[in-house]
């Protein structure tokens, strides 16, 4: 009976420990994101924006106390109430900004949602989709900072609201519209002066949704979608997509210097390289994982990667791609793990057994 | 001259005796090695921390045949080749990594239990001396061992621990430089921490378990009553067959038989960790390469360093450093602070008790503080426990000085 309560203690003790060190520390060092199950209506876009006004108006009326202390003071010198005053123009311009982006934001999804219900027509969504493969022709050359996307399975990889606001304006589209102060610099931005009518964003859309679908693999998924601005070393993926097998060093170096360049491109665009994904896998939480792809800049506020809209179905195939290269040992630890811990079960049971042959005729 | 029997065949139990003694060795050292039969799982803990440093060797010498010490190759030997390409890689380098955190946790165990019983008084204060020794060998071993997947929290936590050999207002920049051999971590600091995970430390901490183990001969394991055996009185009566009158039974088989099923039990909970609960011993963040120009949001050290590292946070640079010193050193003193004439379980000596389950909450809310962001009141939080700490050592000495003989 001793022994149990003594049991007992060291396994509350240890509990206790591994509870305030693991799920209670990091739930209070990362602050938690709610996901959206990659709906794409704009409600986090809408949510985003007004966390922002609340914000600055407590930034506001911080600067506004901050006035009153200072004019408090006898004989403060005239240059603090001068910046005191400045502290407040600064916080009521960008108070203003703010609600502005509300605004537009709220009008923008509005509008996108009445694209959505309008009736469209196949043929006529065909003969525009022409304009489109002036860019997205599969050469893959860069242009504005990545190579654009190749299309053919864009109606089944991404969600059509997502598809038709990116038609719209896509900064707004993938969320990285404060990195633009006119979202036609978007290096898709041109698409807004040649797709201009909402009736011919309903028909490319629904053209892409009928006829560019297919079944993918999960590696041909994460390919399309995220290869564009991310490498793979583990699997041989850069920015220029799968490697080459080459026989001469030459040409191998030839194509690194491709690839270099190419990656130039994508981080003069980006601000930075985006980083390597062969263990992104087991460097970031599963719920971290899902709701930054579904909309980086929930957990990376200010980042300059854009919003996918991949769907659902796509995401896990993008995560089972993501298994495969940065944690292959998954199914082998699935496989083996029960047959290890059964044997040190038995293990304990002969052990016991021998025990207990050893201690009988010592009490 | 001995007396070598000519005729003895090489090799038989004769002809090994007269040349190693074999007969006596297994005598002293297992089948008439005494243990005091009043005892609980609790002691088996030594054999379980043996067995895990067996496996951390054994997983260790696996993955050294594929890891590379280099800053450029570190990172993608461990988390592609040997997580990915060698057979069976992901195996070792989980064993290796959940065994060296929950190494930590069993001598935790093992040493508040010798704390419990006082099993550092009295002819045990070598054992004591030699198992504190092992702790910081271990600890060094483990931070070492840390820095060799070259990722994120393997840079920054060198990095911060490094710089605490600055000194703080002394400013010992140079020092820090020597060991680190550059300026900031890099190739020839990987490298020689490599050396110390490698071969240095764990030459020490056999050398020192050797210490530790010959230590427990002469003085014997405690009981859970502390009381003093006569040892061979109780192995008289043993031998002659009294085994319930007798207060010892051998190492081997009979304290051994207990230990085996122990350990059993342990790896079922230890294997469970390595196939499905590993992430609290091989942290995310760990997996994204080492970058000197990007500090990760939160660094922390691994989860049985946080309450030391909790009595440096808190404080001012100075104070803080010189407190963190005293918490390396002070249970070195334990045996000589302690000033009770009483060998006994905490439960039997008075106020000790209290002070034995102050000391456990006080380090596990230092533990976890360790680990918190340093805002708001976890900051004063970790200000009280952290001077709780230092106060406990002076407040020992006084209470076990009143402590009556019992």
């Amino acid at each position: 009976m001793r022994e149990f309560k003594i049991l007992a203690v060291v396994v509350f003790f240890t509990l206790l420990v591994y509870y305030g060190v693991e799920p209670f520390a990091h739930s209070k060092m990362h602050a938690h994101v709610e996901g959206h199950d990659f709906v794409y209506d704009g409600t986090a876009d809408i949510e985003e924006a007004n966390t922002r006004v609340e914000k600055t108006k407590e930034a506001l009326e911080k600067a506004k106390e901050h006035l009153a202390e200072v004019q408090k003071i006898e004989d403060a010198p005239q240059e603090d109430i001068v910046k005191a005053q400045e502290a407040i123009k600064k916080q009521e311009d960008a108070l203003v900004k703010a609600e502005e982006t509300v605004k537009h934001k709220r009008l923008f999804w509005g509008n996108v949602a009445s694209i959505a219900q309008l009736d469209a027509n196949v043929s006529n969504g065909e003969m525009s989709f022409a304009t489109c493969m002036a860019c997205h022709n599969g050469a893959g050359i860069n242009m504005g900072g990545v190579v654009p996307p190749n299309l053919d399975h864009a109606g089944s990889l991404y969600d059509k609201n997502y598809l038709i606001a990116l038609l719209k304006d896509p900064a707004m589209a993938s969320n990285v519209d404060h990195k633009y102060a006119n979202t036609m610099m978007h290096p898709m931005g041109s698409v807004m002066a040649m797709v201009t009518s909402d009736q011919q964003i309903a028909d490319i859309v629904e053209y892409i949704m009928e006829n560019k679908v297919g079944e993918l693999e999960p590696k041909a998924v994460f390919e399309e979608a995220c290869v564009r601005c991310h490498a793979v070393r583990y699997a041989k993926i850069t920015q220029l997509g799968d490697t080459p097998e080459f026989k001469e060093e030459k040409d191998a170096l030839a194509y690194k210097i491709k690839v270099l360049d190419e990656q130039a491109l994508v981080k003069a665009y980006m601000g930075k390289l985006p980083p390597d994904l062969s263990m992104m896998i087991r460097a970031r939480s599963p719920h971290y994982m899902e709701t930054f792809v579904e909309n980086p800049q929930t957990q990376l506020p200010g980042t300059s990667m854009p919003r996918v809209g991949l769907t659902k179905e796509n995401y896990e195939k993008v995560k089972t791609y993501l298994e495969e290269v940065g944690d292959p040992s998954k199914p082998a630890r699935a496989a083996i793990g029960p047959w290890v811990i059964l044997f040190f079960v038995v293990f304990t049971i002969l052990a016991y057994l021998w025990k207990k042959s050893q201690w009988k005729d010592l009490h | 001259m001995a007396h070598f029997d000519e005729n003895a065949k090489p090799f038989s139990n004769q002809w090994l005796n007269e040349r190693l003694a074999i007969d006596t060795v297994k005598r002293v050292l297992s089948t008439e090695y005494w243990i005091p039969k009043n005892i609980n799982f609790l002691w088996a803990m030594g054999m379980i921390l043996a067995a895990t440093f067996g496996l951390l060797i054994v997983s260790g010498i696996f993955l050294l045949m594929y890891y590379k010490p280099d800053v450029n190759l570190a990172f993608d030997s461990v988390n592609h080749t040997i997580m990915g390409e060698v057979g069976f890689g992901w195996l070792w380098r989980h064993i290796h990594g959940v065994a060296a955190s929950v190494v930590f946790l069993i001598i935790y165990i093992h040493m508040l239990t010798g704390i419990y019983y006082s099993s550092y008084k009295r002819g045990r204060e070598l054992i004591w001396i030699s198992g504190m020794l092992l702790f910081v060998t271990f600890s060094a071993e483990a931070f070492s061992g840390y820095m060799l997947p070259w990722g994120q929290m393997s840079y920054w936590a060198g990095m911060v621990i490094t710089n605490l050999f600055e000194g703080g207002s002394l400013h010992l920049t140079g020092l820090v430089e020597w060991i680190r051999g550059d300026y900031v971590p890099g190739d020839a600091y990987l490298v020689r921490f490599f050396m110390l995970h490698v071969f240095l430390l764990p030459l020490v901490i056999i050398g020192l378990i050797v210490f530790h183990f010959a230590s427990l001969r002469l003085p014997h394991v405690n009981n859970q009553e502390g009381e003093e055996i006569d040892f061979e009185e109780a192995a008289k009566l043993y031998k002659e067959g009294k085994k319930k009158e007798s207060k010892v039974i051998p190492f081997s088989p009979v304290f051994l038989s207990k230990d085996i099923f122990v350990m059993g039990a342990y790896f079922v909970l230890f294997f469970f960790l390595v196939f499905y609960n590993f992430d609290f011993a091989m942290d995310p963040v760990n997996f994204d390469p080492a970058d000197g120009l990007k500090t990760p949001p939160h660094i922390y050290p691994e989860w049985y360093f946080l309450w030391s590292y909790e009595i440096l946070r808190p404080f001012p640079k100075d104070p803080g450093l010189i407190a963190f010193l005293i918490a390396q050193v002070i249970f070195f003193l334990l045996p000589f602070i302690d000033r009770s004439p009483n060998v006994a379980p905490a439960h039997k000596r008075g106020l000790f008790v209290i002070w034995f389950w102050v000391l456990v909450v006080d380090m596990i809310a230092l533990t976890v503080l360790g680990k918190l962001p340093p805002q708001g009141i976890y900051t004063d939080l970790g200000k009280v426990a952290a001077a709780i700490f230092l106060l406990m050592w002076p407040i020992l000495f006084i209470i076990t000085k009143l402590e009556k003989k019992l």
